[in-house]
């Protein structure tokens, strides 16, 4: 996937969690990811942010570290 | 399996049910107990009397018009007729007396009189409810001679055509000679055998809600009329819905194909395979020849009524463009090759195995059919999560009702519409949004009318002046013509008149609800930001109008919410789902007849593809894949592990071809090149993968990029269930054998074994029962059980045995209802200086999606191409005239076609329909799609309009291509 499409649709869902009540929405952030998230995006997901994660929503970012690393490479 | 024996009272009992307290009487000697409010005709039809009669039908209310089924009633004068009296306590009914015997005889004297009699060569022979009352009174001569009449060419008395052509073998004589109506391609209206009966035009009017046909003239000259005068069927408002063909009691209104082929001799009851209404039909056959379709009454989603598609255009499956052989292919710039069907399965077999081999088990997957059966869906999610050993599953409601899914989901705790259709009978208001129920729905528009003309109240929030806006005897007390993009703006805003009005239902938030949510959302609508005065100038929506609206829906009664793709196909998709549901548990509508949210699915078998855990995340029954102990269930079932990370949706999928790593696709029932947003994108991650397997009637779009095709099945020909968009599970029957010789669970298990899997399903029935045995909402659903109620509502379990017809009646499934904040957020697809036009998309009446079945019928002759459909300010801006082509162009893409000038739509929206191939309307569309499913954003899309001279580089390309792609080579000595 082209890294601008992906950090579109991180961006997406930190915006909606951003709206939320509470302040769980890093964590809430990263359980949607890992529940809709294929292993292989997530992985390339977890390259980006540790590349630096530019343009990344800081909700989005910030949920990088409840992202589940995918267990095997596909 | 042994045929379907109906085994409910096909008789026609002359007028509707009634439901009121038990009244007892006696007809003919025979005591008899009815509802009050029963008129005498269908009662003595309870008690096994049948009155004759002619312009009674229990679809339609009594007319009183033909004096037929006059009867006696002791101690009352006269002879009244039966179909308009209503019965009474202790009444005494004689149906058989001879003072009625005389007047019926003397009535059906005059009637025949006016009519041929070439009953033998009639295409109602053997059908004809005038020829069955002739019999019936002892009609045994008529005094009156030949005269004036409609139906002899030669003008010599001739009562038949070839007695007319006997007397005058060229020419004409008679004046007042009429002939046939064959305008419109299914069936023809014959004058000279209308009886004058008004059932087609009240069929119309009662049943589907037109009013396109009057009777015109007086006496000798009353005629049935559709429109205005000059009009034919054709060039008329009617629809072809079919009620008028199915209320002619003679061969005025006739089908064709029975005209054609001979009145059919037996039937089996199906389900339609179009829009998820799910209608019931009666498949009436000569020998395995389908001779018609026809509504069935005790349907329980349809009630008797049809639309154009589900009644006429089923020819498809006979086309000469099906597909009956397997073929294969090297590489898609190749030709075709036909060869048998174990040498199709190894080639597939062996390229899906060398692609996991070497590049891992998630390097294949599957797109299940929402158009197919549960059982098919079901295998075909089997196979990749059984023998492919990976989620990769994904099906079409990815791109309409993803959102409906997971925004109900999290707010109620399932996937579902809340109530069944008999519901609409219930409801006082009615808010439809982001659906076109008279085009896409036909069948509940026509039940939803008939409310709304008792006197229910209408919303409608659409960009576009929908039929259901204002049309024959029904118009909206509001439309709200939104700015595309700008739902959650509007919902919110009615909410936010919602609560700061104080209209909401607070008893019932705080039982069925978490009140502190509630406050929590109340604050957050309560926002000044929100209120609709604030909103208008974003969403284009006056203050004043949505006030009233959100007061009607709160205020007025029972308010029930029917929403379409309008609303889930947005980046806020999802959120607009949410904010629906909050509207109607904040105002108390929800659990009961009358209410809730009921999405409107697009496809025969969303709902089914959804439950059947089609989606990469979910086992069946919308269960996640993380759970080990629902992994449990279907790993002791299958004997193999199932993979605990959800697997890629379709765009994912395609991303990830595009990216090298998902090289091998089993398409079932899908044209994704047609039907998926971003056309180029799409083919050109179908053209990165080794191996695509497109499993189709019809080589169609996605076919040109596919290296195995397995000729499919249609509906006619394969047994299963589909589920509808009430959770109604239909049973789906075979009617003939299929033509490419397997149904198409057959082909999907023939597959699975061919890569070693060793299923031995014989019959769908079996899958059904491994269903109920792995998904609790299913645990109640045997083929039995559907042969005994007609069809069952899911969750159908121990605690529902027959079903359930309303969700969330004592509670909510997830416990308490949740609300969740609904902020508005502007999709990133903006209009600009290049363009500065919003295009939304959508369907029409005739045609269904790609295309692919209602092309390769007579339909066509309503919808040839696809139109834009253009403000007249626009168009004048850019001199564009009615019919002109016009380039539509995006960011992504650009194509032509003619432009439609309308003010249906608002200045600044243009709109069109997606059912044609070479117009191809998903060029234009983008990939941007809802936060939460991915569910592609079809119906915001900025685009700029301009004159052009016809196709498009890209439409000739294309055309060029698909020709290539779909040679095929003549089979091999």
């Amino acid at each position: 996937m082209s890294p601008e499409k992906m950090v579109m649709m991180a961006n997406q869902i930190a915006t909606f969690f951003a709206t939320q009540p509470g302040d769980t929405g890093a964590e809430d952030v990263a359980a949607h990811i890992n529940d809709f998230w294929e292993p292989r995006m997530r992985a390339q997901y977890l390259d980006y942010v540790a590349q630096g994660g530019e343009g990344l929503h800081p909700l989005a970012a910030a949920a990088a570290a409840h992202i589940h690393a995918p267990s095997e490479k596909a | 399996m042994k045929d379907f024996i109906i085994p409910w009272d096909d008789r026609d009992m002359g007028t509707p049910a009634k439901s009121g307290k038990p009244v007892h009487l006696t007809i003919d000697g025979i005591d008899v107990t009815v509802p009050a409010g029963t008129s005498v005709m269908r009662a003595a039809a309870e008690a096994g009397i049948a009155v004759p009669k002619l312009c009674a039908t229990d679809s339609l209310d009594a007319f009183g018009s033909c004096r037929l089924c006059v009867v006696e009633i002791e101690g009352r004068r006269g002879t009244p007729a039966s179909c308009t009296t209503p019965v009474h306590a202790g009444m005494v009914v004689h149906t058989q007396s001879s003072k009625v015997k005389k007047i019926r005889k003397g009535v059906m004297e005059l009637y025949v009189s006016d009519h041929p009699l070439d009953c033998l060569t009639c295409a109602a022979n053997g059908d004809c409810e005038l020829q069955d009352m002739a019999g019936m009174v002892g009609l045994r001569d008529v005094r009156y001679t030949p005269g004036d009449n409609h139906f002899d060419p030669s003008g010599s008395g001739a009562r038949s055509q070839s007695e007319a052509r006997l007397r005058m073998p060229e020419g004409e004589a008679n004046p007042r000679y009429i002939a046939k109506d064959q305008s419109n391609p299914y069936f023809t209206y014959d004058p000279s055998k209308c009886i004058v009966c008004s059932r087609c035009v009240r069929a119309c009017e009662e049943v589907q809600g037109t009013f396109a046909l009057t009777i015109q003239g007086r006496g000798f000259e009353s005629r049935v009329s559709a429109g205005m005068a000059g009009d034919d069927f054709l060039s008329s408002d009617c629809v072809s819905c079919g009620a008028c063909v199915q209320a002619c009691p003679t061969a005025t209104l006739q089908e064709k194909s029975v005209a054609e082929l001979g009145t059919p001799d037996r039937e089996l009851v199906t389900t339609c395979a179009y829009c998820g209404v799910g209608c019931s039909f009666k498949a009436e056959l000569n020998g395995d020849e389908l001779v018609r379709m026809t509504p069935w009454k005790h349907g329980k989603a349809n009630r008797g009524h049809s639309c154009v598609k589900g009644r006429f255009a089923y020819g498809y499956a006979e086309h000469p463009d099906r597909i009956l052989n397997p073929m294969i292919r090297d590489r898609i710039e190749d030709p075709w090759r036909e060869v048998s069907w174990e040498e199709a399965l190894s080639f597939a077999a062996g390229r899906l195995k060398a692609i996991q081999e070497k590049h891992g088990r998630k390097s294949v997957g599957v797109i299940t059919s929402s158009r197919c059966t549960n059982e098919e869906t079901y295998l075909v999610q089997k196979l990749t999560r059984a023998v492919f050993m990976n989620n990769n599953t994904d099906t079409c409601a990815r791109v309409c009702h993803s959102p409906t899914g997971y925004g109900l989901g999290q707010t109620y705790g399932t996937s579902a519409g809340t109530q069944d259709f008999d519901s609409v009978e219930q409801v006082d208001v009615a808010v439809v949004i982001g659906a076109n129920p008279t085009d896409g729905h036909p069948v509940f528009a026509s039940r939803l009318k008939k409310r709304l003309r008792q006197g229910a109240k209408l919303i409608v929030i659409d960009p576009r002046r929908i039929d259901l806006v204002k049309s024959a005897h029904i118009a909206a007390s509001h439309h709200l013509a939104l700015t595309p993009g700008t739902n959650v703006a509007v919902v919110t805003a009615l909410a936010h008149v919602i609560v700061t009005e104080k209209l909401y239902d607070e008893a019932f938030i705080r039982a069925r609800c978490d009140w502190d949510e509630f406050m929590a959302y109340a604050e957050f609508v309560s926002e000044k930001r929100h209120a609709p005065e604030s909103t208008a100038l974003l969403t284009g929506v006056n203050a004043q109008e949505l006030r009233a609206a959100a007061r009607l829906y709160a205020q007025g009664g029972n308010g029930a919410i029917y929403y379409g793709l309008g609303v889930t196909e947005h980046s806020q998709g999802s959120t607009t789902v949410m904010g629906l549901a909050n509207l109607a548990m904040m105002t108390g509508n929800i659990g009961r007849e009358g209410v809730g949210v009921n999405p409107l699915r697009g496809q025969n078998n969303v709902q089914g593809s959804c439950d059947m855990g089609s989606f990469p995340h979910e086992l069946p029954g919308y269960r996640h894949v993380k759970l080990p102990e629902v992994r449990k269930v279907f790993e002791d079932a299958w004997g193999v592990p199932i993979d605990p990370e959800p697997g890629l949706r379709i765009p994912n999928m395609l991303d990830a071809a595009v990216d090298g790593t998902f090289r091998g696709l089993y398409c079932q029932g899908e044209d994704i090149l047609q039907s998926d947003p971003d056309t180029k994108h799409v083919a050109a991650g179908l053209a990165a993968m080794d191996c695509v397997i497109v499993h189709d009637l019809f080589l169609n779009e996605t076919a040109n990029y596919a290296h195995v095709f397995l000729p499919g099945s249609s509906f006619l020909e394969k047994n299963g269930t589909f589920t509808n968009a009430e959770r109604r599970i239909n049973r789906v029957r075979k009617v003939m054998a299929p033509k490419n010789g397997y149904e198409d669970w057959e082909v999907t298990q023939l597959l699975a074994n061919a890569m070693g899997a060793g299923w031995a399903y014989t019959h769908p029935e079996q899958i059904m029962a491994e269903i109920a045995a792995t998904t609790p909402s299913f645990a109640g659903v045997t083929y039995d059980l559907l042969e005994e109620k007609g069809s069952v509502q899911w969750p159908c379990n121990e605690e529902h045995p027959e079903g359930t017809p309303l969700m969330h009646v004592d509670g909510f499934v997830r416990g308490k209802g949740r609300f969740i904040v609904t902020e508005y957020v502007a999709t990133d697809e903006k209009t600009g200086p290049r363009f500065p036009l919003l295009l939304t998309t959508g369907r029409i009446l005739s045609q269904y999606n790609v295309g692919a079945q209602t092309r390769r019928t007579a339909n066509s002759v309503w919808h040839e191409q696809d139109l834009l459909e253009i403000h007249p300010h626009d168009a004048e801006n850019r001199g564009l005239k009615e019919g002109d082509w016009v380039k539509l162009a995006s960011r992504s893409g650009e194509t032509t076609l003619r432009a439609k000038i309308t003010d249906r739509v608002s200045p600044g929206v243009v709109y069109t329909t997606f059912h044609h191939p070479d117009t191809q309307a998903n060029v234009v569309t983008t990939d941007f799609s809802d936060w939460a499913t991915n569910c592609p954003e079809y119906k915001v899309t900025a685009v700029q309009v301009a004159p052009s001279n016809g196709p498009s580089d890209w439409q000739e390309d294309y055309a060029a291509q698909a020709e290539r792609a779909r040679r095929i080579l003549p089979a091999a000595e």
